[in-house]
């Protein structure tokens, strides 16, 4: 809490009245969040027949608990179809987790510490030999051939007709840029993206769903991360630029310990985006790579939903981040603040 | 070691530079075309036929715009003055910036795509939601992310400033709040599977109160969509609420003092102090919030499958059930419908409404 809100002000002490009408509100709020979470926990220690013969609401009271779905689920014979993608989860968020904040957070102290000034003629001949290239793949050019053309083209228009272009595109044109990546719905990439990792024989591996998260969700690192490197000051790289550090250590070792507190809220962030995302896994795996939300969303398709055993999966899905999340709820707020109050 | 530190602007940022270009630029501009083909899988491979602007046009006028944009009703009176009304403000907005002396070309080109954009969609909207008429996928997607971000808002500030006050409990009611932000969307679909379900669910006392017993929330309509409303707001109430709750608690305490000084009541230092100085942050908020809800796929699939018929559908989800027919083109179309509709929004949003508020 800011210091400043160690006086006590008497706006933010309500009158007796006040303080049951505010308490009994934040009470019916807080049920609403823990009752459905309170469900499905004592409903993974139910038999069937518990769930069926209508609600019972109180362990030992209503019903007697059980271990059955726990066991099935964790020891039993869903043991491995458990495990493999408890385990992909694991690997494939924290990974492009990691990997995210290391290319999105040098991508961010890079636009808030460079000054970058790309032509505007180069972008756009780019575009045009891009556009190029594909018109020339759907005509049936070999794609090899195509790629290779529009490079050298590109290159033969950059260093002629390019020059001639003065207007040129800045730093916040590139974080707009790579912000607004965000916005592209996952479904309107996640074609292309298929049929790309099914040409290099990736689809239903880690590496695939990784890359993917990677960019899907760099643009969040690059917007949060941003905002908290301009609060950092100065004056400290260029005691460490003056005494022959260089960039690189700059970056590793003084700019990215001073940002602790947004790193973490961006990892935590970025985590739970990896950790439940849905859409792509949905596309991109099937048996190998799958990941917890669709086997937790595969258990209603078999055989009607199984809500004992769905619970249990939910349960040991959510515990993880449920955990970091109390562990870390200070620097969520904080995190988030910065980059919504600069934007 | 040198020439790499010279280079140390572009190593920095070339990486992110690269991921972008070849997981989300060129995906792009290739599923703009594949948007324009017919795409099959054969033995060979794949077998793309260029079709031109078939795709939408089968979404827009074809055999999919009931599915896309809905059954419309014979327009009455009352949808005539409903859009009247909403086509006259945007005139009226339109001209006065006209009027006011700074316009640019580029204002001018944004502000009339808007007016003509929202006009086109007001009409849908009286047109689908009027008596006789079924709102398609678009729709639909449109009432979720208007209905859930503006519930959510207002929830997640009314808590907020709850939380702000000195109450017994404050950090145990901060972190419970925080809670449903981090479940997987599937697991908040199946929580409200049950908890919706009126013969076996938890609330099954309020069924029977209400005489409710027996009667699905699924097999309707506006109740399924309520459905997966409420497991929406749920879910992302916290994030308002977590973010509004920082702003609040960092806002400048000498206005709200003086405020007190002076006798202004409660409501009143709501309404010109606090709520002005939240304003870039709650802008903010229902922009990424904006940006996130048109992505809505999880939580229709699972809790309702879509149904029933196609009425909780959102476009991620129609897409998706084009694409497991295997109509890959039209799958990408509707991507590419969604992806205008998502992007106009959000550009509308931040240039019209957010810029007033936020400086750089």
């Amino acid at each position: 809490m800011p210091p400043m809100f160690k006086r006590r002000l008497s706006l933010f002490s309500p009158g007796p009245v006040g303080t049951i009408f505010a308490m009994i509100a934040l009470i019916i709020w807080a049920l609403v969040v823990l009752f459905p979470l309170y469900w499905i926990f004592i409903t993974s220690f139910k038999l069937p027949i518990d769930v069926f013969s209508g609600p019972f609401y109180v362990p030992f009271l209503d019903f007697k608990p059980n271990l059955d779905a726990w066991k099935y689920i964790l020891v039993g014979d869903l043991q491995r179809d458990t495990f493999r993608p408890y385990l992909s989860t694991i690997v494939v968020s924290t990974s492009s987790t990691i990997l995210a904040l290391v290319f999105g957070s040098a991508a961010a102290y890079a636009l808030t510490r460079f000054t970058y000034r790309p032509k505007l003629g180069a972008v756009g001949i780019f575009i045009g030999c891009l556009l190029l290239v594909i018109a020339a793949v759907s005509l049936g050019v070999p794609w090899l051939l195509a790629v290779v053309v529009g490079l050298v083209l590109f290159f033969i228009l950059l260093q002629t007709v390019a020059r001639r272009f003065k207007r040129s595109l800045g730093n916040n044109d590139i974080a707009f840029w790579m912000i607004t990546q965000r916005i592209l719905p996952p479904v309107a990439v996640v074609i292309p993206i298929y049929i790309f990792f099914q040409r290099l024989g990736m689809l239903d591996t880690w590496p695939a769903l990784i890359i993917t998260y990677v960019a899907a969700n760099m643009p969040i690192v690059v917007w949060l991360m941003r905002d908290y490197f301009q609060t950092v000051p100065i004056e400290l790289e260029e005691c460490a630029a003056i005494d022959g550090a260089s960039r690189y250590r700059t970056f590793w070792s003084i700019v990215l310990p001073l940002s602790m507190p947004g790193l973490v809220a961006t990892f935590l962030f970025v985590l739970v985006f990896a950790w439940n995302e849905y859409l792509f896994a949905l596309f991109l795996t099937s048996a190998n790579a799958q990941t917890l939300p669709l086997t937790v969303a595969a258990q209603n398709a078999t055989r009607g939903p199984q809500w004992w055993y769905m619970s249990v999966l939910i349960l040991i899905m959510i515990l993880p981040v449920i955990g970091m999340a109390i562990a870390l709820e200070r620097y969520i707020a904080r995190g988030l603040l910065v980059g919504a109050v600069k934007g | 070691m040198e020439w790499l530190d010279k280079r140390s602007g572009y190593a920095f940022l070339l990486p992110a530079v690269l991921v972008i270009l070849c997981l989300s630029l060129f995906p792009l501009v290739l599923s703009l075309y594949i948007s324009l083909v017919r795409l099959q899988f054969v033995k060979s491979g794949i077998q793309l036929t260029f079709v031109g602007f078939d795709n939408y046009a089968k979404l827009l006028v074809g055999i999919d715009h009931i599915h896309f944009l809905g059954d419309q009703a014979p327009p009455s009176a009352l949808t005539w003055i409903v859009f009247g009304l909403v086509a006259a403000s945007q005139v009226y907005l339109f001209t006065r910036y006209l009027r006011n002396g700074r316009t640019t070309p580029a204002g001018v080109v944004g502000r009339g795509i808007v007016v003509v954009g929202l006009s086109a969609l007001a009409y849908l909207a009286v047109t689908t939601l009027a008596p006789g008429g079924r709102p398609g996928t678009l729709m639909v997607t449109l009432i979720y992310v208007f209905v859930d971000i503006t519930i959510q808002y207002l929830l997640g500030l009314g808590l907020a400033m709850l939380c702000i006050q000195h109450l017994p409990g404050q950090r145990f009611f901060r972190v419970v709040f925080l809670l449903p932000m981090m479940i997987t969307p599937v697991g908040v679909a199946y929580m409200f599977r049950m908890l919706t379900d009126t013969i076996i669910g938890p609330l099954l006392p309020i069924w029977s109160a209400l005489g409710l017993v027996n009667t699905s929330w699924v097999t309707n309509a506006w109740s399924s969509r309520a459905a997966v409303m409420i497991g929406d707001i749920w879910q992302w109430t916290p994030f308002m609420f977590v973010v509004l709750l920082a702003a609040l608690e960092s806002q400048s305490i000498e206005p709200l003092e003086a405020a007190l000084v002076d006798g202004a009541n409660q409501w009143q230092i709501f309404w010109e102090i606090t709520l002005p100085e939240i304003l870039p942050v709650s802008t903010t908020v229902i922009l990424i919030r904006m940006i996130e809800a048109f992505k809505i796929v999880d939580l229709p699939n699972v809790l309702t499958n879509g149904g029933p018929g196609t009425a909780t559908e959102s476009l991620t989800l129609h897409a998706y059930t084009i694409w497991r027919a295997l109509d890959i083109g039209g799958s990408a179309a509707v991507a590419y419908m969604l992806l205008i509709t998502s992007t106009f929004f959000c550009m509308a949003f931040a240039n019209l409404v957010r810029q007033r508020y936020v400086q750089g």
